[in-house]
């Protein structure tokens, strides 16, 4: 069942003369790895559409006009933290890759970091949602970028709670992330004054969850927070819509990790009223709003998820960094990518932490009715925005052995 | 309210109500395998790959042409099966002579080929398909709400199961398509077209698959893995129920829905598992499976 594949692209032409910037990297090539699902339930979130993020990075910050030679190679994790654990050294011994990029699946993410840490690599990872990588299992070569379940659960679990959402019964995919956003939404919904009345851990990835709603309906709960995500939250709404549960009034769901891409395939008519938090959508300006058609067009008509432009992002700032301190060595560059202020079209300005999270604002937003969207891909109301320096978690309370 | 282990006997029904559903798309699919398996001696690995494809159809009937979901139950399964008779045709039927080996290592191929065209094509997150507006909503049967839908699920499954398995050990054709597979030369003697016959038999099996996916679609999301995530646990059970074993897959697709809806309320964690546990203790208790006769 091993079907890692390989897709090597070379990003840039070898620039002429490039000699003097060239002297610190290893190789005279800076290699990215984007590893992700590129065939399950995630591949829409990530999969494909990321490697075209990565290369639009690559173009956009002009590394053949400075001299640096860029390659971008992709393989599929399957979700199996050890066929990335495989896949991981064999890109840092054998194949010279010096930055692996994006890995969805916390699970997987936490796998590659201690991996990259031991190698002296770097780790700038967008798909992930463990807020464990900036917390316990936080490491000086790992940047964590887009999102993480303490911003999710801080973003949607408060907002809910605050409109009358008291009490909560998870449904929680069972490994690391399911347990992450479960945790850190218990933690919000409980001080916030909610208390929480049951979870249920499903496997991962399920494909039938009534008996798991059943479960949910029985508790009396006005919430069902779902601590799952892709096709998982996906069939959950189906689902739940299917046994009458959201219509009843009784009691409403919770999607505490939704993506946009989510909402695309379950359609507005199912998805209507979801409310959760993300931290990118296409339609926030006219900078991501260009961007957006850019990679849409690049990517069969597919809108960019905000792990995509997550991809886009960490990526444009790892090779300024690699620019401003020329040297692709990964411990010396993750350094100087906290050193310098973020800046790009998709998050705006921005810092990273001492603990590698990256801080920008993050967006409450719901999904329109059939009727309120305009066109394809028009489906959020930004209910309100987190400004970044509330929309992670504080640095001191994750608990990382970095932050002295 | 009286309660068992702790839990609800009333909530205890609907689990259980929710795991025969469950079985009943087991029993679906396990019967297209065994039938495949039990007449052609092929591992069909693209069993999956053409329940999918039965969903996509149908989604596509819907969208392209404004097919609704009654007709689709018809004609989907004729187009799938139409590709099966294909790919038996072209391929399958020069394995016969050789290995079992061959035959799953192609049908495996196919079904990755077949799974990687419709992902690039649609996407991983799948496609929606709506209930039909005949068998929207449900009743409230006092301890659960069961949608119409699943019920009909139900239904339609035991009567196709139950059809199926009456066509293949009680009428004069079932009694063709046993005996070709015991003597094909002693058949064709008698004037029986064998390899027509084999090949109707691979289609039919294909066609049961696709009309499982037609099922499917209104509950699941119709994806391009959604044949891959069911595939393992249907080869799971036809091989508890005895490979080949067309009253074996049935009995055992059921039963085995309704022991992973209890797995699901009293031990959640193991509800993926517990059909391989049972697959190994029967296994290592009778290894031709429960309903498998030894060769």
């Amino acid at each position: 069942m091993k079907r890692t594949l390989l897709s090597t692209l070379l990003a840039t032409a070898f620039g002429l003369g490039a000699a003097g910037a060239q002297a610190q990297i290893s190789d005279g090539v800076i290699k990215i790895g984007v590893m992700n699902d590129m065939s399950g339930l995630y591949a829409d979130i990530a999969g494909p559409g990321s490697v075209v993020a990565a290369r639009m990075a690559v173009e956009d910050f002009g590394a053949a006009a400075k001299g640096m030679k860029v390659e971008i190679v992709s393989a599929d994790h399957q979700n199996k933290p050890d066929v990335g654990s495989t896949v991981a050294r064999t890109w840092y011994d054998v194949d010279k890759v010096d930055v692996i990029v994006d890995v969805p699946t916390s699970s997987v993410a936490l796998a590659v970091n201690q991996i990259t840490r031991d190698k002296g690599k770097a780790f700038l990872n967008s798909g992930a949602a463990t807020s464990d990588l900036t917390g316990k299992a936080c490491s000086p070569n790992t940047v964590h970028w887009t999102y993480d379940t303490w911003m999710l659960a801080n973003g949607t679990g408060s907002a809910i709670v605050k409109t009358g959402g008291d009490s909560w019964f998870f449904l929680t995919a069972d490994y690391a992330f399911g347990h992450a956003l479960e945790r850190d939404t218990e933690a919000v919904v409980l001080k916030n004054g909610g208390k929480v009345l049951g979870k249920v851990r499903h496997p991962f990835p399920g494909t039938d969850f009534s008996s798991f709603l059943l479960q949910a309906q029985a508790s009396k709960a006005k919430i069902i927070g779902l601590a799952n995500a892709g096709g998982d939250t996906i069939n959950s709404i189906k689902q739940a819509a299917e046994f009458g549960i959201t219509k009843s009034g009784q009691q409403n769901l919770a999607g505490l990790l939704v993506f946009m891409t989510d909402v695309h395939a379950l359609g507005l008519a199912t998805a209507q009223g979801l409310i959760f938090t993300e931290s990118f959508y296409w339609d926030l300006n006219d900078q991501t709003r260009a961007w957006s058609k850019r990679f849409a067009s690049a990517n069969g008509g597919k809108y960019p998820s905000m792990v995509q432009a997550g991809v886009y992002s960490s990526i444009l700032h790892y090779l300024k960094a690699i620019d401003a301190a020329k040297t692709d060595d990964g411990t010396k560059v993750v350094a100087q990518m906290k050193q310098m202020p973020t800046d790009d079209p998709l998050f705006g300005k921005g810092t990273i932490r001492a603990d590698g999270r990256k801080i920008h604002p993050a967006y409450l937003v719901e999904v329109k009715k059939p009727a309120e969207s305009k066109g394809p891909y028009d489906y959020y109301k930004i209910r309100a925005t987190i400004p970044a320096d509330q929309a992670f978690r504080p640095l001191a309370e994750g608990g990382c052995p970095l932050v002295k | 309210m009286s309660e068992i282990f702790g839990v609800p006997t009333q909530a205890l029904f609907g689990q259980l109500l929710i795991g025969l559903i469950n079985g009943s798309f087991y029993a679906l699919l396990s019967l297209g395998l065994a039938v495949i398996f039990g007449l052609l001696n092929i591992i069909n690995f693209s069993h999956g790959a053409q329940y999918m494809m039965g969903a996509f159809v149908a989604y596509l009937l819907l969208n392209k042409l404004g097919i609704g979901y009654w007709w689709a139950l018809l004609v989907t399964p004729l187009v799938v099966g139409a590709s099966g008779v294909v790919i038996e045709r072209l391929m399958l039927s020069k394995l016969y002579k050789l290995d079992h080996l061959y035959g799953l290592l192609l049908t495996f191929g196919l079904a990755l080929i077949i799974q990687g065209l419709f992902r690039n094509e649609y996407g991983s997150s799948g496609q929606p398909y709506a209930i039909p507006s005949q068998l929207t909503g449900g009743q409230n049967l006092g301890f659960m709400f069961l949608p119409n839908y699943r019920a009909w699920i139900i239904v339609a499954s035991m009567v196709i199961c139950f059809s199926t398995w009456y066509v293949i050990e009680r009428t004069k054709l079932g009694a063709y398509l046993r005996a070709a597979t015991e003597n094909p030369q002693l058949v064709q003697a008698f004037g029986v077209n064998v390899p027509r016959m084999i090949t109707l038999t691979y289609g039919f099996g294909v066609a049961l698959a696709a009309l499982a996916g037609v099922m499917a679609a209104p509950i699941y999301q119709v994806s391009p893995q959604m044949g891959a995530d069911m595939i393992i646990v249907v080869f799971a059970v036809v091989v508890i129920g005895g490979m080949g074993s067309i009253l074996g897959s049935i009995v055992t697709g059921f039963s085995l829905g309704l022991i992973e809806g209890l797995t699901k309320v009293f031990y959640p964690e193991a509800s993926n598992t517990v059909i391989f546990i049972i697959m190994a203790i029967v296994l290592l208790i009778r290894p031709a499976g429960l309903f498998g006769t030894q060769k």
